[in-house]
């Protein structure tokens, strides 16, 4: 994940991407026969309208050579981007422009005929990127190479592993040579090898000044990969700059949400909540400066447990889990050797963590009542959450000081 | 950090395009030009919709085939012999497969453009393409069969001792032209309305059916101007470009009724047809042109 240093776009980049004033309205009808439509003519079937602007006054200019991320919630407007950029969908107003050679990554094989081999896909999938016969033709060995499905290629697609699918449409769709490349959601797939070999490849796309556009749910990697980083939240930019803060600002909306979510949403699940555990706090020590947690400090995890009736044998565990929902850490009473005695009503307990190592980025808790044979009696996911200072040397879920020296010569 | 800056040169140098579909003439001129640049891409799709087609299947081809094949049959019997449709039309066989080729070909472009936007949701939705290459490529394989039939239908006259080697034979070549200028025409405006209104499709079908019956494919072009006499009916009848189109190939390739009824001044109704034809796919492109903005947001 050894992050290269930004090729901060040199002054001599020329602009590749140039959007003014961009806002897209969707109509959602109800009505969608021939029939309904004539029915609902006119006047009335303003009523059967709704509008939905997916995009609203993007301003947005990107320089040759740099990696831009677009994150943002579910229908924060990010796909409409690419889509409009990518010539999709006509924006409702504004302007959009670009210039050079483009390729979209499709997802998983659109465009892949599932009766024609695996050959004549790959001539198809290269002329609907643009490319003619005999340029195909000519970086035919390269692709296939690249693809490494071997004999296969003259078997019908329909055959082929999901795997062996994705390897082939990517293959083709780096192989087009763009300027600029739209990517929506399609570099976490394949097997470990060859999700590498993709990283490998946008990572020359990168040096070779190509422009690199990616719409990503996965935050780890648009830090790593992107140079910069436009955070959309209801068809609006809100962040556009580095991409550590931009996942940050998005972490914080996430919360956010999630938190009026529990409120309004957790009607039914709220009281099942409420009767073994509430009141949940997580304090650091020696907090930072926007109150996060910092490493080598002491976090207090605390909450009120409630018992209707005296039970013997109950454990309480913690988790806690990193953004991505990776187990980082967890304990339970039983591994302390802590017996909780039986006890009626209320009691405010607490884990104290000593000398916490956690990498940057937002972290989870959950809570957990169990019973003496192993029953969950009660979950409480995602109870609490805490930020852990980024230090800006590393990445990944343990904090740990790196030094760089040269040792000899 | 040579290759990056060789590009960004490159680059520097190429205009800013638009990415929003343009209607306008200037527009539509590039799309149209976009599409000529792209004709390898058509023939794959061409390629593509056959042999998708006709995958796993034992005959493949062949059924192309079998259904105006089929068709003839039961015309040349039922109407032919029973119904005694083929007084004062010899060859009969010969008369009908050269009507009901020349129709299926119209019907197989408009019926195959109409849904062809929709069929190729995927890609629409998905990546930037000139998307009128959609129905053009279903004119592609109409002809691909329209092909195959029209050897059959030499294969026969053949057979027949009427192999139609004379002066007339070249009316098959504006008779053709008027199927694919009117089908393609209005394969593109319906499949871009079919993509907002999809009762189109099933609209088509139908109208297709009947319009079988509103040339003299089954029956001759002279028992409908003994029926209704020399009156605007019966021009309005004549001047469907698929009746005219149908008559050219009668005049291409039956050889044997050189002699029975055709409308006065054929070539030049077949000319003006010609002309509308193209200023209808011109109308048909602006349509296009102006509804194609917003076919990802409603497939």
């Amino acid at each position: 994940m050894a992050k290269k240093p930004a090729p901060e776009a040199p002054p001599a980049a020329p602009e590749i991407v140039r959007m003014r004033g961009v806002s897209k309205r969707f109509i959602v009808r109800q009505d969608n026969s021939l029939k309904e439509r004539l029915v609902t003519l006119g006047r009335i079937g303003r009523k059967h309208r709704s509008d939905f602007w997916a995009l609203r006054d993007i301003d947005l200019t990107i320089h040759a050579g740099t990696t831009v991320g677009l994150i943002g919630h579910n229908g924060s407007g990010k796909s409409t981007l690419l889509k409009v950029l990518g010539g999709i969908i006509d924006p409702t107003s504004g302007s959009a422009e670009r210039r050079g050679r483009i390729a979209a990554l499709l997802e998983l094989g659109t465009g892949f005929h599932p009766d024609l081999t695996g050959r004549e896909n790959v001539f198809l999938n290269a002329a609907i990127l643009g490319l003619t016969r005999a340029e195909t033709e000519a970086r035919l060995d390269e692709i296939l190479a690249f693809a490494s499905i071997g004999d296969h290629i003259d078997t019908q697609v329909k055959f082929y592993s999901s795997g062996m699918f994705v390897r082939l449409a990517f293959a083709v769709a780096v192989h087009t040579d763009p300027d600029l490349l739209l990517v929506d959601e399609v570099l976490a797939v394949g097997d470990e090898a060859f999700q590498r070999k993709c990283m490998d490849k946008i990572r020359t796309f990168q040096q070779e000044g190509r422009t690199i556009v990616l719409v990503s749910h996965s935050l780890d990697q648009v830090v790593d990969l992107c140079d910069r980083t436009v955070l959309l939240n209801n068809g609006e930019v809100v962040f556009d700059g580095d991409p550590r803060d931009a996942v940050r600002e998005f972490r914080g909306i996430l919360e956010t949400r999630r938190k009026a979510e529990v409120q309004a949403g957790g009607g039914a699940a709220a009281p099942q909540y409420l009767q073994w555990v509430d009141s949940a706090l997580a304090t650091p020590s020696a907090p930072g400066p926007d109150g996060e947690l910092m490493a080598g400090t002491d976090l207090d995890i605390e909450f009120d447990l409630h018992c209707d009736a005296p039970k013997a044998g109950m454990i309480l565990a913690i988790g806690i889990d990193s953004s991505r929902g990776q187990v980082a850490y967890s304990t339970t009473t039983r591994l302390l050797g802590v017996d909780l005695e039986p006890f009626t009503g209320t009691r405010r307990v607490r884990f104290r963590l000593e000398d916490c190592q956690f990498g940057p980025g937002k972290y989870f808790v959950h809570i957990s009542v169990i019973d003496e044979i192993g029953v969950h009696l009660y979950d409480w996911p995602q109870a609490i959450s805490f930020d852990m200072h980024d230090y800006r040397t590393s990445f990944g879920t343990v904090h740990i000081e790196p030094r760089f020296e040269i040792v000899d010569g | 950090m040579t290759a990056a800056h060789d590009r960004f040169r490159v680059l520097e140098r190429q205009p800013f395009i638009s990415t929003a579909s343009d209607s306008t003439i200037r527009g539509v001129f590039r799309t149209s030009l976009e599409i000529v640049r792209r004709r390898d891409l058509l023939s794959l799709l061409v390629r593509r919709d056959l042999k998708s087609r006709y995958k796993d299947s034992a005959l493949g081809v062949v059924w192309t085939l079998i259904r105006p094949l089929t068709q003839l049959v039961v015309y040349y019997v039922v109407l032919g012999k029973f119904l005694g449709a083929e007084r004062g039309l010899p060859e009969f066989a010969i008369y009908i497969f050269s009507g009901l080729i020349a129709y299926g070909l119209f019907s197989e472009i408009v019926s195959s453009g109409t849904s062809s936007i929709l069929n190729n949701a995927g890609l629409v939705k998905k990546v930037y393409l000139p998307r009128a290459i959609f129905p053009l490529a279903s004119v592609g394989s109409a002809l691909f069969n329209f092909a195959m039939q029209l050897v059959i239908l030499v294969g026969a006259t053949l057979l027949l001792g009427t192999f139609p080697l004379h002066a007339d034979l070249w009316y098959a070549l504006p008779g053709l032209a008027l199927l694919l200028i009117y089908g393609y025409a209005l394969g593109l405006l319906l499949a871009a309305l079919n993509v907002y209104f999809r009762d189109i499709g099933y609209l088509v079908e139908v109208v297709l059916l009947l319009m079988l019956w509103a040339s003299p494919i089954v029956y001759g072009w002279g028992f409908v101007r003994d029926a209704v006499g020399p009156s605007l009916l019966l021009e309005i009848y004549t001047d469907n470009p698929v009746t005219l189109a149908v008559l050219a190939f009668h005049k291409a390739f039956w050889i044997a009724g050189a002699e029975s009824a055709y409308p006065e001044f054929l070539l030049m109704r077949i000319g003006v047809a010609l002309v509308a034809g193209l200023i209808f796919i011109v109308f048909s492109q602006f349509v296009f042109a102006r509804l194609q903005g917003n076919f990802a947001q409603e497939l």
